[in-house]
């Protein structure tokens, strides 16, 4: 059950909502990168000023978390479908979106897309999609949990309508149904390994085995939900285990994630193949990650790539 | 009031910017340091040229000379850009292209870039106070700046940094040296550390290191350079016992101390350490000595 050291990305994770915990345990199982979508908090926000403060922390406070767990953090920032449903509040978004789609580490639109598939969904996602032209950064698209194949197919419509290239697009929460029209059409597709309502990892596996390494990404999209931010790891080490060729894994659980985003022009290798250099010793005693009594982690994380168990169903 | 002089500063910032980037990177800078300077520049293009810097000129570290040094030091007492990178430099110089006739509009569009920072943007921001007009407007947000919780932004506010010895006022003055020791950080790099000392300080301090010690922790020998100038009844006992300390360090934090007080006592005390008072009146013993083997041994 291992990894065998593969050095790994989640492009879709909110570890906003996850504990130092599981930054830890990622670390440790090889994880060196990850990429946060904007996405909602579980109820929605009712004035711009969460918003601000909500992208301020993406670029700030979470970022600086992950890094002294060695972990990269990079993030997409948009205004999501749920939310774009609140007209008068979407506006204001909208208005704030250009303080930071050009923060360092800023290395795509999203999530967006469509969720209920309504019309205010639509007018925000092509609104988005605008804006993500005049600033050349990746898109990325969350598709809906129903009506799922018909709003991914819209989704990439309506892309193309507005003359987006498709491989400036992740389209994001595939399945069995709806891989072949995305890939077929050019465009990344990501597949989120949550544990009950989207993939299990065993599927992921058929899924490689059929489709190849082509344009394919796994991701965890952990979140305050019941869900598993070992996602990555877990799929790979059952990937290995179930004899798909190590590049092919290297290239869904890492390359894929590097190459699409890294079109942003914000995301190197070299961010984290330069030594770790986790010093925690640098960070604060008040507040910070760290309380009194702990001890501090200093030089390389050691990575193990071990886990108990790699299903995630 | 301390302002440095504006044009001054931005042709010094220009020259050890020239040495960090690319001509298309200079270009770049040079060009939106124009827009910004004219009367019918918009919001967005201050919130896009500041964000992008780094896009642009890069992130190298500047090349600096003893001679930029002390040019840097003549420009604005205390201003130091020795650990800045060419994107803070770059950053620092859009921020002094803007127009600030209208004392109002500067602040309130200084003040949209730090609640909507990065991390970067946030350690430029901060190291620019010192160097921007109507430096005074910007006291509250320094004090702001000492209750981050981000290593970097706090070193860019508190250290090597002349604002806040130059504006804050006494409270927040204190919370920033009491902080600096609790986050583990050298006290010789804040700029004005004894000119700011106070007794309120003092008092403090030597609370703390009473807290640590009941708690069985190490004190930074460091604590005692604010406390020197106020050594009284009460905290000779704490100096006491530092020259009884078996770390060598703490002795010689106990005899500096001693060395910046009146206090009739104190002086006696130090008389009984003939070998310390030695090795002080050689000049061998310094706050800057006792910060670097406090580092070292962190």
């Amino acid at each position: 059950m291992n990894t065998n050291n593969m050095l790994l990305i989640d492009p879709h994770v909110h570890m906003t909502s996850r504990t130092t915990d599981d930054y830890e345990r990622m670390r440790k199982a090889g994880i060196v990168a990850i990429i946060e979508p904007a996405f909602w908090l579980g109820q929605p926000r009712t004035e711009a000023g969460s918003f601000k403060d909500y992208f301020s922390s993406l670029v700030g406070w979470e970022r600086f978390r992950a890094s002294q767990f060695g972990i990269k953090h990079y993030c997409t920032i948009g205004l999501n479908s749920k939310e774009a449903n609140n007209e008068a509040l979407a506006e204001q978004v909208m208005e704030l979106l250009p303080l930071f789609l050009y923060k360092e580490g800023v290395v795509g639109v999203g999530e967006i897309g469509y969720d209920d598939q309504t019309k205010a969904e639509d007018k925000y996602f092509r609104a988005q999609l605008e804006l993500s032209k005049e600033v050349n950064l990746p898109v990325q698209i969350h598709t809906p949990h129903r009506d799922k194949k018909a709003g991914t197919i819209k989704s990439m419509e309506v892309c193309l309508e507005h003359g987006i290239a498709p491989d400036m697009v992740v389209v994001d929460h595939n399945n069995e149904e709806t891989v072949k029209d995305v890939l077929d059409r050019g465009f990344w597709a990501a597949f989120t390994i949550y544990p009950n309502s989207k993939m299990g990892n065993e599927r992921m596996v058929e899924v490689v085995k059929k489709y190849g390494s082509e344009r394919i990404i796994v991701n965890s999209s952990a979140d305050w939900g019941i869900s598993d931010p070992l996602s990555v790891p877990k799929t790979a080490s059952l990937m290995l285990e179930r004899g798909i060729d190590p590049e092919d894994v290297r290239k869904v659980c890492y390359q894929n994630a590097l190459d699409s985003f890294g079109k942003s022009g914000q995301m190197h290798e070299s961010d984290w193949l330069t030594p770790a250099n986790v010093d925690q010793r640098e960070k604060f005693s008040d507040n910070s990650v760290l309380r009194g009594g702990q001890t501090p982690v200093v030089g390389d994380i050691n990575t193990s790539g071990e886990l108990d168990s790699n299903i995630v169903r | 009031m301390i302002q440095a002089n504006i044009p001054s500063t931005q042709t010094f910032l220009k020259e050890i910017i020239v040495r960090s980037t690319t001509p298309q990177g200079m270009e770049w800078l040079q060009q939106k340091t124009e827009l910004l300077s004219s009367e019918n520049a918009k919001d967005k293009d201050l919130f896009l040229s500041f964000s992008a810097a780094p896009r642009f000129v890069g992130k190298s570290p500047l090349q600096l000379t003893d001679q930029d040094l002390q040019k840097a030091e003549e420009l604005r007492e205390g201003f130091n850009p020795s650990a800045w990178s060419a994107a803070q430099a770059a950053r620092t110089l859009l921020l002094l292209s803007l127009p600030h006739q209208d004392a109002k509009a500067f602040q309130r569009r200084v003040e949209t870039l730090f609640s909507t920072a990065d991390m970067g943007e946030l350690v430029a921001l901060y190291g620019s106070l010192p160097l921007l007009p109507h430096p005074e407007l910007f006291t509250e947000r320094a004090a702001e700046g000492v209750r981050t919780n981000m290593g970097d932004v706090y070193e860019a506010v508190a250290l090597d940094n002349p604002y806040p010895a130059d504006y804050m006022t006494e409270e927040a003055w204190n919370q920033l040296v009491l902080k600096t020791l609790f986050v583990g950080k050298p006290l010789y790099r804040i700029y004005g550390i004894e000119k700011r000392s106070n007794p309120e300080l003092a008092r403090m301090l030597s609370d703390y290191a009473h807290e640590r010690w009941a708690a069985g922790r190490p004190v930074s020998p460091e604590l005692w350079r604010p406390i020197g100038p106020f050594i009284d009844e009460t905290i000779l006992e704490d100096i006491k016992k530092l020259f009884a300390h078996p770390d060598e360090v703490q002795q010689e934090a106990a005899a500096l101390a001693c060395a910046q007080s009146n206090f009739v006592p104190a002086k006696e005390l130090l008389d009984q350490h003939p070998l310390l008072k030695n090795r002080l009146e050689s000049g061998e013993l310094s706050w800057r000595l006792i910060g670097n083997k406090t580092l070292a041994l962190q």
